[in-house]
């Protein structure tokens, strides 16, 4: 029989004013093996906590009970107190009679019997365990750095600077991101690349950083502390370590196609660095586009390069690396608003998206930094700024706001006064959001100092006439509809989840929410973790949002994995399946389900009558099993049991509950 | 000055409809997509706003019901997936529901018109007006 | 191919030209459209309070009887009701029992409801269709106007791209003509509006014929005898040269290489008008 010591906590009277304290407490001194009750105001504080280490000692408890809280909040505290009084932590359980029976009930008539109840399952329940150890594993101390905008390089100096190694995984040719391609940032009208090309320099001198561009994570394996990672280093065609960066072999290069880092709205070449500032200037052959790769013919790259840094043969190459723990800013994607018919985007060159226009601010942009409108290089007089397109819109569009249009609207209106001081701009907004340091002023000043004429509403109908665009709207607040005849219409097109974010979630083992950005593990409390320990996130693969508040969330993603990487060993999960081979048929149902890859087969020797037999059954691998416990639910023999959560104890549990008071 | 209510109309439309004004945040896009506004007294999405605030007497004495000409361009653009035409209809119908007798019929029409408008132009028109 | 027909009042009446017109077209390209027995008016407008019950009978009754086989009309808003009423069938349980109760017959809420116009481009095919033009509407100036009911609600009507369309201006391509665009095609003509606030229904129909003349339309088409009305009703107004006003099936007929007499239609199918 065991020793078993009870313990109820009045938690203030967020439990005493609902459950009899008094009567739990007698009610569990005559439950089997208790040997000791008794209740404290407060548990979870120090004095409560000493009151339970010197019952341990004091009765020579070897089972503890407490009555209290939702084990989310406390279980590790109250283990922790008798781990100290020297208990195994596994043998103390938690009754959770505030969220799970004060908090839920006004009668105390009926509180009480069910915190009874509740109590006499956990000590039935803690009859049953079993002292549990904690596996510990080792850390590599490397981290992977998955996307390599702003975010990522933020996070990357970070952990750099901290001493340890990172590599930074990024998919184009440079790294940089959305970031690059912005002209100015609001609220301060710094110029984006020379703010953000130091850092992107740092990157590739910094000797704790390894960049791999044109790459790509393809497989992730482990767990935290040892994630095993497959990386695909696409062929870039042009030998790195000879390439001078001289760009003669893109001057050269006879065949064009569109211009991704231009939004399609001009040309590159075949063989391209995606922007003068790119990190590394080294070009890469697209092999889709290249003449030699399609047709068999050119290699005019190869006859032109100085320094014979052109490598047609080039292979992708897959990389195997082991990382402790893997930060994922895989920024975001602009929506294409092509479905949106009555703008006519798509349709007309001088309807373009925001990012579109943001180009055409650029010394390297498709206008060469003069804006002027596609259809006939004339600089636009009549602006016409549309936000809120296909964001706040859940018919045909994304549900949430993409936080940053209203702020870059204003941003480009002030641009636009400045680069063609005749011109005016009309913003059709639903509501200005300027929650931001600086941001209200700045929203502003484009309405009080850069004559912009904030038009509060929608427009219904924008199309060619003449060589205007007439855009029809309307202005809420007066109640007015309103004609505009427009040189050009910049569409504040919704920020939204990248296009493979579901494949990426998917090798990474996180979730996401309904519009694939991926979702953090606490949307308070731990913004930049996962549910998987080791892999934390950061910038607008998460939500849309800005520069400011994209590099805060690089840093603090930073700092959790500069703290797992200094770690030396990482506590395991202690309650982990184990499968009694002896009973187990071998049907794998289990490895079916598991969704860590921690069951697998193994073929084991029994003997039998005539000898020995040869049988498949499940083995788990602790070191990767969580302890969801899908496995134990789906095994049809019930030859598989959670540690810590056996059927046993979990049917030790339901007796005693179905026991009448 | 208007005292904001909870009207009764509003519950009958909401229910009836299945269009719930709480929904919209008045980004006056039915407005700007609505082909027949000059004709109106309140724009569609003050229409809307009307029915937020209970504003009954306003609505009931309104034309812009009567105008919506059931094109559903409103509806095929809202972002909160809220049906105008629906709710026009309700509020056609609060008031037609309220009211003895039809309120437009052929009696209404000259001889010359009754021979000149085609038939379904003839059926719908007084299904607009009669309960 | 054949199919179940539901005429509609007004192409009995002025739109007969789009009923003729249709019916010697379609004998030309094999479609055999079977006028149902004792049909009557499709409503003319569904119904949007969903507790109006009583105006979904005659459309449900319209549905039944076409016992299962396509069903096809020509004209925007008997299709338009059809098509919507059968969607609340689908939807709307308790009022599926409520009406087919009161009817008297057996109705699930199944078979296809179609346009003429999904017909030739989803049956037929539009390049079957060119193929068997035998007059081309070459250097013809076409435009499309599609209006509200084939279109809209785009979920239930399922027609086409309600933003950008295409199926009339492919239509157009088939006879052979000039496709020209015209930023109006798909605004409302001020539909009956005409019967009680005429000047509004004729503001709304002068823009669209403004915007076709902009483009240089000679002609319009349409498939709603409404629209047909308020935008032929105003044709002559305007500044210009003047944008004349098609039916769909006249187009077709012509291309098909077809001389329609008036009153034909009614002589060949052999029903007595209700």
């Amino acid at each position: 029989m065991p020793r078993t010591g009870v313990f109820i906590c009045h938690c203030g009277t967020n439990i005493a004013a609902t459950v009899d304290i008094d009567k739990v407490v007698e009610a569990a001194r005559s439950f089997p093996g208790v040997v000791h009750a008794e209740d404290y105001r407060y548990l979870c504080s120090e004095v409560g906590q000493d009151l339970i280490k010197k019952a341990i000692k004091e009765h020579n408890l070897d089972r503890v009970v407490v009555g209290t809280c939702s084990p989310r909040m406390h279980e590790n505290t109250f283990r922790k107190a008798a781990a100290e009084a020297g208990l195994n932590p596994f043998l103390l359980e938690v009754a959770n009679i505030r969220e799970q029976c004060s908090w839920v009930h006004r009668d105390i008539a009926e509180a009480t019997p069910k915190a009874v109840a509740l109590v006499r399952a956990a000590t039935a329940k803690a009859a049953q365990n079993d002292p549990l150890e904690a596996p510990s594993m080792e850390v590599e101390k490397r981290a992977l750095v998955i996307g390599g905008g702003i975010a990522g390089i933020q996070a990357a100096l970070d952990i750099a600077e901290a001493g340890f190694t990172v590599d930074i995984v990024e998919r184009e040719p440079s790294i940089g991101g959305r970031m690059a391609q912005l002209e100015k940032t609001f609220p301060t009208l710094d110029c984006s690349a020379c703010i953000l090309t130091p850092k992107m320099v740092e990157v590739a001198q910094h000797p704790n950083i390894n960049l791999l561009t044109y790459s790509e994570v393809e497989q992730v394996n482990g767990f935290v502390g040892q994630f095993d990672v497959t990386i695909r280093k696409k062929a870039r065609s042009v030998d790195a370590t000879r390439c001078t960066g001289c760009g003669i072999c893109h001057e050269k290069c006879p065949k064009k196609a569109p211009a991704e880092f231009e939004m399609g709205r001009s040309t590159r070449k075949a063989i391209y660095v995606p922007f003068p500032q790119a990190v590394p200037n080294v070009p890469v052959i697209d092999r889709q586009a290249c003449l030699y790769f399609q047709k068999g013919r050119c290699q005019i790259c190869a006859k032109e390069c100085p320094a014979e840094a052109i490598d047609f043969e080039q292979q992708d190459e897959l990389l195997e690396r082991r990382y402790g723990a893997i930060i994922v800013s895989t920024g975001f994607d602009q929506m294409d608003p092509s479905g949106y018919g009555e703008y006519g985007y798509g349709q007309h060159p001088d309807i373009l998206t925001g990012l579109e226009f943001e180009r055409l601010f650029n010394a390297s942009g498709p206008t060469g930094g003069k804006v002027v409108r596609f259809s006939d290089g004339k600089p636009p007089k009549k602006v016409v700024f549309i936000q809120c397109v296909g964001s706040r819109d859940k018919a045909r569009g994304m549900n949430y706001c993409s936080k940053i249009c209203c702020m870059y609207t204003a941003k480009q209106a002030i641009l636009l006064k400045e680069k063609v001081p005749d011109a005016r701009s009309y913003i059709f907004y639903i509501d200005v959001r300027a929650a931001g340091k600086g941001y209200e002023e700045f929203q502003r000043r484009a309405a009080e100092e850069y004559d912009v004429a904030y038009l509060r509403g929608q427009v219904g109908k924008i199309f060619p006439e003449n060589d205007y665009l007439v855009v029809k709207g309307v202005d809420s607040l007066s109640g007015k509809t309103i004609e505009i005849k427009a040189d050009m219409v910049v569409l504040a097109a919704a920020s939204i989840a990248r296009a493979d974010a579901p494949v990426v979630g998917r090798i990474l083992g996180i979730n996401s929410d309904s519009y694939h950005f991926f979702n953090e593990a606490h949307p308070k409390l731990r913004p930049v973790e996962t549910h998987t320990a080791g892999v934390f996130i950061a910038g607008a693969c998460q939500a849309p949002k800005d520069i400011p508040d994209t590099v805060a969330q690089a840093g603090a993603a930073a700092a959790k994995t500069v703290s797992l990487l200094s770690k030396e060993v990482l506590q395991g999960e202690a309650c982990t399946a184990v499968v009694n081979q002896a009973e187990c048929s071998g049907c794998l149902y289990c490895e079916a389900v598991c969704p860590y890859g921690a069951v697998s087969a193994v073929e084991i020797e029994e003997r039998s009558a005539g000898g020995t037999i040869k049988r498949t059954v499940a083995e788990v691998n602790a070191a990767l099993c969580q302890g969801c416990g899908s496995c134990t639910a789906i095994c049809r023999s019930g030859s598989i049991n959670l540690k810590g959560f056996s059927n046993e104890q979990i049917l030790a549990e339901v007796d005693a509950i179905c026991l009448q008071c | 000055m208007v005292s904001i209510i909870k009207s009764r109309m509003l519950e009958e439309m909401k229910l009836q409809s299945g269009q719930d004004p709480a929904c919209c945040y008045q980004c006056a896009k039915c407005s700007a997509a609505c082909p027949v506004t000059a004709a109106m007294d309140l724009l569609p999405h003050q229409v809307i706003r009307y029915l937020q605030l209970g504003l009954e007497v306003e609505l009931l004495e309104s034309r812009t019901p009567w105008i919506c000409a059931s094109c559903f361009t409103c509806a095929a653009r809202c972002p909160r997936d809220l049906d105008l035409a629906r709710m026009m209809e309700g509020v056609r119908l609060a008031i037609l529901r309220r009211r003895e007798g039809n309120m437009f019929g052929p009696a209404n029409l000259s001889p010359e018109q009754l021979a000149k408008l085609p038939q379904q132009a003839l059926v719908s028109g007084f299904r607009k007006y009669n309960k | 191919m054949r199919y179940r027909y539901f005429p509609g009042c007004t192409l009995k009446g002025q739109a007969k030209k789009m009923e003729e017109t249709t019916m010697a077209a379609a004998g030309a390209l094999g479609i055999e459209l079977q006028e149902l027995p004792d049909w009557q008016c499709c409503g003319a407008v569904f119904p949007l309070y969903e507790d109006e019950l009583i105006t979904l009978l005659s459309p449900v009754r319209t549905l039944a009887a076409a016992e299962g086989d396509p069903l096809v009309s020509l004209c925007a808003a008997c299709h338009h009701v059809l098509k919507r009423a059968q969607e609340l069938m689908q939807r709307n349980e308790d009022a599926r029992s409520k009406v087919t109760d009161f009817l008297e017959v057996d109705y699930n809420g199944g078979g296809r409801v179609l346009h003429f116009l999904e017909v030739l481009r989803d049956d037929l095919g539009f390049d079957k269709l060119a193929e068997m033009v035998k007059k081309p509407l070459t250097g013809r100036k076409m435009a499309a106007y599609y209006g509200c009911l084939l279109l809209r609600p785009a979920k239930v009507m399922q027609f086409d791209n309600p933003e950008n369309p295409t199926i009339m201006e492919d239509f157009l391509k088939a006879l052979g003509a000039e496709v020209v665009k015209t930023p109006y095609r798909t605004e409302c003509c001020g539909a009956y509006l005409s019967v009680t606030e005429e000047n509004v229904a004729r503001d709304t129909s002068s823009r669209i014929l403004d915007s076709a003349r902009q483009v240089g339309a000679e002609g319009l088409i349409t498939a709603c005898p409404l629209c047909y009305y308020n935008l032929e009703n105003c044709a002559g107004e305007n500044d210009g040269k003047p944008v004349k006003i098609f039916y769909f099936s006249e187009l077709l007929a012509e291309a098909l290489g077809l001389t329609v007499e008036a009153g034909s239609a009614k002589e060949r199918t052999g029903e007595v008008l209700p």
